[in-house]
C-alpha cells in the first residue's frame, strides 16, 4: 500500500528531471538559406521503405554558430577548398597535357547537378562508382595522369568543387541501373550488422538513438548530402569514405578500405537513406 | 593549402557615415606548435600572429593571435566610413612572411 502511493512521486521526479537534463534534443526548427538566397531542403519525406517518416539534414543537429558559418558562403571555411578545387579544374596534369577543363570546359555547367546522382553504376568496373573513383578514372585514361592516392588534399578539393555545383540540388540515385540494386542491399546489410569490441551498427546510434545525444554529440540521422565536408575539429575537409573509416575505427572494429566494395555499398545505401535533401557541400559540422 | 590566400568582403558603396561590415578570412593551417610528427618530433610552430586592417592609412582594427586560434582565421568586424578610400589589410606570419589585401569603397 506504501509503494503505491510513493510510486506516482517518484515517476513525476524522474519525468522532470529528465526534461531538464534534455536528453532528447530534438533537431532545430530552422531554415538553410546560403546567403540569404539559396533554400536548402533540410527536411523531407523519406523514400518508400525509409525507417523514418521524414529524413533530416544532420545541419539541423548542429549548434547555431555551426549552422550559421555553414549559411554564409563567405565565413564557410570549406569555400576556401571549393576555390582550391577550381584551380586543379583548370590546371593541365598528366601526359595528355589535358586539364579537367580540357574535355567537361566550364564545370557550372558540365557538373551542374552531377554530384547530386552519385554514386552512379559503372559496368566496366562492374561496382558502383562515386566521384573520387569518377575523377580517378578520367585521369588514369583521359588524362594519363596519375591517379589521386585517397585522402590526397587535392582529390578532396577537387571533389568539393565538383558536388558544390550541384549545391541545393535534391539527392537522389538510380537504383535500376547495372547492379545497383544488390549493392543497395549489401550496403543495408552492412548498415544493420553489429560489428567492433563495442558491438555498434549503424544503425545503433543513427537510427535507434537518433536525434539524442552520445556523450557531448548530438546524433543525427547520418545522412550524407554535406560531404566532402568542412569538420571544425579536424580543421580540413573530410571526406565520405574518411568518416565512414573513422565512425567505424569508433565501434573499435577493422576499418575496411577507402572505395572497397563494402564502404562503397554502404555509400550507395547510406546515399538512398538520404534521398531529397539537398546537396550542401562544402557543409560545415562539429 | 600552400600559399595563404586572403579573401576580404567589403560593400563596394556606403553613405557617408555609414557603418559598414568587413569580413576577412585567410586560409593558414595555424600549426599551434604542440603536436609532433609520426616520428614524435614536435611539429614547429607556425601561426598568423597579427593581422591589422587600415583606411588611407589610419588604423581600424588590429589584433595579436595565439596559437589556440584555430586553422583558417576569420575576422568579422565593422568601420564607420566618412570619405571614400581604401581598407589594407596585411596578415603577419611566424616566418616573417606577410599577405596583404586591398579594397576600396567609394562614399556617395
Amino acid at each position: 500500500m506504501k509503494l503505491k502511493s510513493i510510486l506516482p512521486v517518484a515517476l513525476g521526479a524522474l519525468a522532470i528531471g529528465f526534461g531538464a537534463s534534455d536528453l532528447r534534443a530534438e533537431p532545430v526548427d530552422d531554415k538553410l538559406i546560403i546567403d540569404g538566397e539559396k533554400e536548402m531542403i533540410t527536411r523531407t519525406k523519406a523514400p518508400e521503405g525509409h525507417p523514418f517518416d521524414e529524413v533530416l539534414s544532420g545541419w539541423l543537429f548542429r549548434t547555431p554558430e555551426t549552422r550559421a558559418m555553414e549559411a554564409d558562403s563567405f565565413q564557410n571555411p570549406a569555400m576556401l577548398y571549393v576555390e582550391r578545387g577550381a584551380e586543379i579544374w583548370n590546371t593541365v596534369d598528366g601526359a595528355a597535357g589535358k586539364s579537367c577543363a580540357s574535355c567537361h570546359g566550364d564545370a557550372a555547367e558540365s557538373m551542374k547537378n552531377v554530384g547530386a546522382h552519385y554514386p552512379k553504376w559503372n559496368a566496366a568496373a562492374g561496382k558502383p562508382y562515386n566521384i573520387e573513383l569518377q575523377v580517378n578514372d578520367c585521369r588514369a585514361k583521359n588524362m594519363q595522369a596519375e591517379p589521386y592516392k585517397f585522402d590526397h588534399a587535392d582529390q578532396k578539393a577537387l571533389v568539393t568543387f565538383i558536388k558544390h555545383q550541384s549545391l541545393g540540388t535534391p539527392m537522389g540515385i538510380d537504383l535500376s541501373q547495372g547492379e545497383m540494386k544488390s549493392w543497395w542491399e549489401k550496403g543495408k546489410d552492412l548498415y544493420y550488422t553489429r560489428t567492433g569490441q563495442l558491438n555498434l551498427a549503424c544503425a545503433s546510434c543513427h537510427e535507434a538513438n537518433a536525434g539524442k545525444y552520445i556523450r557531448a554529440d548530438h546524433l543525427s540521422q547520418g545522412n550524407v548530402n554535406g560531404f566532402p565536408t568542412y569538420r571544425l575539429k579536424q580543421a580540413n575537409m573530410v571526406s565520405l569514405h574518411n568518416r565512414f573509416r573513422g565512425c567505424i575505427r569508433d565501434t573499435r572494429a577493422e576499418q575496411p578500405k577507402a572505395f572497397s566494395d563494402e564502404l562503397m555499398a554502404l555509400e550507395v545505401y547510406v546515399t538512398w537513406r538520404g534521398t531529397g535533401l539537398s546537396i550542401e557541400t562544402p557543409a560545415v559540422r562539429q | 593549402m600552400a600559399t595563404p590566400k586572403p579573401r576580404i568582403k567589403v560593400p563596394s558603396k556606403a553613405a557617408k557615415g555609414e557603418v559598414v561590415t568587413i569580413k576577412t578570412l585567410i586560409s593558414h593551417e595555424m600549426e599551434s606548435g604542440q603536436r609532433k610528427d609520426k616520428e614524435g618530433k614536435p611539429i614547429p610552430r607556425k601561426i598568423i600572429n597579427k593581422f591589422t586592417c587600415t583606411f588611407n592609412g589610419q588604423p581600424v582594427f588590429s589584433c595579436d593571435l595565439a596559437p589556440a586560434v584555430s586553422a583558417n582565421p576569420y575576422f568579422e568586424f565593422t568601420a564607420k566610413v566618412m570619405e571614400s578610400g581604401t581598407f589594407e589589410f596585411t596578415w603577419v606570419d611566424d616566418d616573417g612572411s606577410t599577405y596583404s589585401a586591398k579594397n576600396k569603397i567609394t562614399v556617395q
